[in-house]
């Protein structure tokens, strides 16, 4: 059996997401689980994109497995995956001391804050599919990104009022730092020694080999051009059939319909992937899923979850 | 006299962004009190990743009194006249004004306002808000809890503190009292994040700067970057290592620590077989780091200059060894694409840019280097290059936009081409050509001498000038996002530098026939439009349209040529004198027309001709205008023989002068039609001294005439004399 030393955060990947959880369940987090659906990061999980709409404090944890079909390599290169893992905080309004908590999660995870260099570097993050856009870092330390740190001035096209603040671990990179691994298969995994380890590779290398194949070779992209007309018809449908009943009511199906707008991003980063949306078709295409994501975010605020004051149609 | 300190605290400010932010404080600040009556001795601004700091020195303690009279209504005016008076004077009533009698209109009220002079530390409180409330950051960002109120206070990053003290340097100062969205002016800061966090006070600019050095803060950008580019040779030449200095990279670097550490790094030595560029491409792009050279050689060193904000307790081990495994990752990376890259061949890539748009409304890439392979093809014979080697360099010109090395690293585009073509055993020129044909890029960069490489430069030029010029996508006062005028001057500089004999008009035509395909016929009928208002009304047929495009482009051209050639110091009232002649659309041939008239016009002969000139054509407007004719026909050389010597000899002189101007013009050979127009100085000058032009003869007067306009014909064979100034 493994012993607890393992599962330190230097030792073992799941360590480190455990000592990340652990860190900012004590900042008053939800920890959640992630989002059960393929999304190309972290801010795509509605806890993060609806949530950081509207006046109502939140703060939540995550990691998310996020898919980047275009990165794929076959399993060849040491740096680059096509499904990997990033840790999501959300945290608003922000705290005036974001800054030092990040730093402190980080010597939780065995970063001495004294030997290593920490830099935040500019880094203005926007999102064309989610009309978001914030002002905030890339975290390095000793010259590596390991962090995004965002201020949200707007999602979905609408400003936040208040303002959240985001931070984005990337996981393998983060693990290999304190790992001291240079090939991001060689990970450990779980912590075990000997017959006992299991790494990133044996978890997923094979993965990341046939899913290179898929986005890049196989992926049925008929079937896939149809799917993204249906989840942005179904999107629409959802959104209509939730509309508020009349002024000043509730708005009754947003997230089933985020869920389309979701998927749709997925199917259009597929697409991509296989080569087969030219430059000028691709911002049509950025430029529909971005109007799902307004359109989600406009029904979202008149939600309860949304800040909507109060249905005044039920009062009335 | 009291200084005034500033110290504007934020969470980390973008380099890019710290230079400008520190010289914008000052002058808002400065010109604030200026504008309120308050001078000062001096001021400086500072920017580390952290703070803007602002220190103003011999301020007065408070502004001087004013006294100022304000002239009020006529004694007995209507009340609303007087009450106006008494709310703009700030009177309570008229007791508090006097009266003046004015001989002319009577009494007047007069009012006396008095106001002494306002303590500066009040007028501080007074300016500071606003000037930070409406910083102007280039991109400014609300934060936290207060950012769930419109209007809350905007910032490049969330602003953490703010000191603000003034006061004379013997005493204590005060503390500008004033606070901004929540954050109330004081005295304490704090140093460098990791090195000395805690909080301390400071009074004012003398004890900060020290205050902050203690707290491992180097306040001054400049010296940061003094001791970045000091210690980074130090540590180079102990290893026997020459520094690629970088300023761009020093002035970013310098903006992302608070306390420089340089530290040197190295990685293996297999990484050299990547191309230096790329390698320094991405460790400058991707890691912010210098590479080295090895010491008196070309060749790149196998380490890397690093520089960290931190004294690290282990002396910078960690760090380095950190920096060195994303170095390697990175170089691994680059020899990916590298390696990639080379399986692939150029030509093989082409498909590619057919699916790359280049502008909207001239198509794709794919087209745009069929369109330049053309026409390198044709160029190629007027360069003294070989076509067939013009033509696939130009095919194979963007090939490597394509390529994992140039999506990476745009600024290796050309270069990366060049490396590829040269892998896969092109011809040394067609290989040049790939990275040659975006040269010259700017005024001072280098213009290609092999005749293929220029070949395809023109090409790529002349086909991105004519397809904006047909799309009527042409530069505009300031604007100018195709960068056309720079594309205009690289062929101007091509066709001199290799004295290559191009007609413009003749290319230029052709190519808008190229793109009439490819752009809509009312585009083409627009630009014609406004070449000329004769075209807005008249029915035209399309071939004058193209010709109008392309006379457009010519005077565009010439602009650009008068830019150049004033740089390098010739006269533009005599590039004027010869573009005002037609059909000059050889750049080459003008030039040497130019230099060939300014030396005769330096001459005794020149300037004299020049006066004879004047003198003429004086004489000609004048008559012309009394008589209401024109004088332009060729003058009775019978009349003259019979006259006066000197109008036989004139007479003589002209045509001989004339003949032997035009032939040499037409073997372009500008120094000899000069020399034949300076023989005409004696005679013309022995014509104005003995002849009288307006004789009473009408006959003899109409020949005299005729005369002159027969050397101001003369003239225009070399140029057009009335251009020249002096």
């Amino acid at each position: 059996m493994p012993s607890d030393a393992d599962l330190s955060p230097t030792r073992s990947f799941q360590g480190l997401i455990l000592t990340l959880q652990r860190f900012w369940a004590a900042k008053g987090c939800v920890i959640l689980q992630p989002y059960d659906m393929e999304v190309g990061a972290g801010t795509f999980h509605p806890a993060t994109t609806l949530r950081a709409l509207g006046p109502k404090p939140w703060k939540a944890a995550y990691v998310q497995p996020s898919r980047r079909p275009k990165d794929g390599r076959y399993g060849e290169n040491p740096n680059r995956l096509q499904h990997y893992y990033q840790f999501q905080v959300i945290l608003k309004p922000n705290p005036p001391n974001l800054q030092e908590l990040y730093l402190a999660s980080l010597e939780a995870i065995g970063v001495d804050l004294k030997l290593h260099d920490i830099r935040f570097v500019e880094d203005d993050w926007e999102s064309p599919t989610l009309g978001a856009w914030g002002l905030g870092w890339e975290c390095w330390c000793d010259g590596m990104e390991v962090s995004q740190f965002t201020y949200f001035q707007q999602v979905a096209g609408f400003e936040c009022a208040p303002v959240a603040g985001e931070l984005t671990y990337g996981l393998e990179r983060l693990a290999m730092y304190v790992q001291g691994v240079e090939n991001v298969y060689d990970l450990n995994f779980n912590g075990g020694e000997g017959d006992e380890k299991v790494t990133y590779g044996d978890v997923f290398l094979q993965a990341e080999q046939e899913y290179s194949r898929h986005n890049f070779e196989a992926a049925d992209t008929k079937m896939l051009f149809r799917h993204f007309a249906d989840a942005e018809k179904a999107c629409r449908l959802y959104l209509d059939a939730g509309a508020p009943e009349s002024e000043g009511a509730r708005h009754r199906i947003v997230q089933p319909a985020y869920d389309q707008c979701i998927k749709a991003s997925h199917v259009f980063n597929l697409l991509d992937a296989r080569g087969v949306i030219s430059v000028t078709e691709r911002q049509s295409y950025i430029l529909r899923v971005r109007e799902l994501a307004k359109a989600c975010g406009a029904a979202w605020l008149k939600t309860d979850a949304g800040g909507h004051s109060g249905d005044r149609a039920a009062a009335a | 006299m009291p200084d005034l300190l500033l110290e504007l605290r934020s969470e980390e400010i973008p380099a890019r962004m710290q230079r400008r932010a520190a010289e914008d404080l000052k002058k808002l600040v400065t010109d604030a009190l200026v504008e309120r009556g308050f001078l000062y001795e001096g001021a400086k601004a500072f920017a580390t990743p952290r703070r803007l700091a602002l220190h103003v020195a011999g301020l007065p303690a408070r502004g001087e009194a004013v006294r100022e009279e304000r002239r009020g209504p006529r004694v007995g005016a209507p009340e609303a006249a007087v009450q106006g008076f008494l709310k703009s004077a700030g009177l309570s009533s008229l007791d508090q004004a006097t009266t003046v009698t004015d001989p002319k209109k009577g009494e007047f009220y007069l009012a006396v306002i008095e106001r002494p002079g306002r303590e500066t530390l009040d007028v501080l409180a007074e300016i500071l808000p606003g000037i930070i409330k409406s910083f102007p950051w280039p991109k400014s960002m609300r934060w936290g809890a207060a950012s769930a109120q419109p209007g809350s206070l905007r910032w490049v990053r969330p602003l953490q503190s703010i000191v603000a003290t003034f006061g004379p340097e013997t005493e204590t100062p005060e503390v500008v009292p004033f606070s901004v969205d929540g954050i109330t002016a004081g005295t304490v800061t704090r140093g460098h994040r990791f090195l000395a966090p805690e909080p301390f006070e400071v009074r004012r600019f003398d004890d900060y700067v020290p205050a902050l050095e203690r707290a491992e803060v180097i306040l001054d950008a400049d010296r940061r970057k003094d001791i970045i580019l000091h210690d980074a040779k130090d540590l180079a030449f102990a290893r026997g290592l020459d520094l690629v200095e970088d300023e761009g990279l020093l002035e970013e670097v310098a903006g992302l620590v608070e306390r420089p550490v340089v530290l040197m790094g190295s990685f293996e030595e297999r990484f050299l077989e990547i191309p230096a560029e790329a390698i320094r491409a991405t460790i400058r792009a991707n890691q912010k780091c210098f590479v080295l050279r090895k010491s008196g050689s070309d060749e790149l060193a196998p380490a890397f200059v690093l520089v960290s904000n931190l004294v690290a307790s282990d002396g910078g081990a960690a760090i380095t060894a950190g920096n060195e495994r994303v170095v390697r990752a990175r170089l691994s990376d680059a020899r990916f694409f590298w390696e990639t890259d080379k399986a692939t061949k150029l030509e093989d890539r082409l498909p590619k840019l057919d699916s790359i748009v280049f502008h909207e409304k001239l198509g794709t890439q794919g087209e745009r280097v069929a369109r330049i392979a053309a026409l390198a093809q044709e160029i190629a014979p007027l360069v003294g290059a070989d076509p067939a080697l013009a033509e696939r360099a130009a095919r194979l010109a963007k090939a490597d936009l394509v390529t994992e090395m140039v999506g990476e690293f745009p600024e290796l585009q050309g270069l990366m081409g060049r490396k590829y073509a040269a892998l896969q055993g092109e011809h040394p020129s067609v290989a040049a050509a790939i990275e040659e044909h975006y040269k010259p890029v700017g005024p001072s960069d280098r213009v290609p001498t092999d005749p293929v490489s220029i070949a395809v430069a023109l090409a790529d030029k002349l086909d991105t000038l004519v397809g904006f010029w047909a799309i009527d996508e042409k530069p505009t006062g300031s604007k100018d996002p195709y960068a056309l005028r720079r594309a205009a001057l690289g062929v101007t500089r091509l066709v001199l530098t290799s004295h290559s004999r191009i007609h413009l008009i003749e290319l230029a035509k052709k190519l808008v026939g190229v793109f009439e395909g490819s752009i809509s016929e009312d585009s083409i009928w627009r630009v014609a439009a406004t070449s000329s208002d004769e075209f807005a009304t008249k029915p035209f047929d399309r071939e004058e349209m193209l010709a109008m495009i392309a006379s457009d482009l010519l005077a565009f051209f010439a602009d650009r040529l008068k830019v150049y050639l004033r740089d390098q110091g010739a006269r533009h009232d005599l590039i004027d004198a010869v573009f005002a002649l037609p059909g000059q659309d050889d750049l080459l041939l003008v030039v040497r027309r130019v230099e060939a008239l300014g030396e005769f016009l330096s001459t005794d002969d020149g300037k004299n001709l020049l006066a004879g000139y004047k003198r003429a054509a004086n004489i000609l407007r004048i008559e012309e205008k009394k008589d209401g004719r024109a004088y332009d026909e060729a003058p009775d050389a019978g009349l003259a023989a019979s006259g006066e010597p000197e109008e036989r000899a004139l007479a003589e002189a002209l045509a001989a002068a004339r003949h032997e101007a035009s032939a040499a013009v037409a073997a372009e050979d500008f120094a000899g039609a000069m020399r034949a127009l300076s023989r005409l100085r004696a005679p013309v000058d022995a014509f104005f001294e003995k002849v009288t032009v307006n004789a009473d003869d009408p006959a003899l007067r109409k020949n005299r005439l005729l005369l002159l306009n027969a050397l101001r014909a003369a003239t225009r064979e070399v140029a057009d004399f009335s251009r020249i100034e002096g």
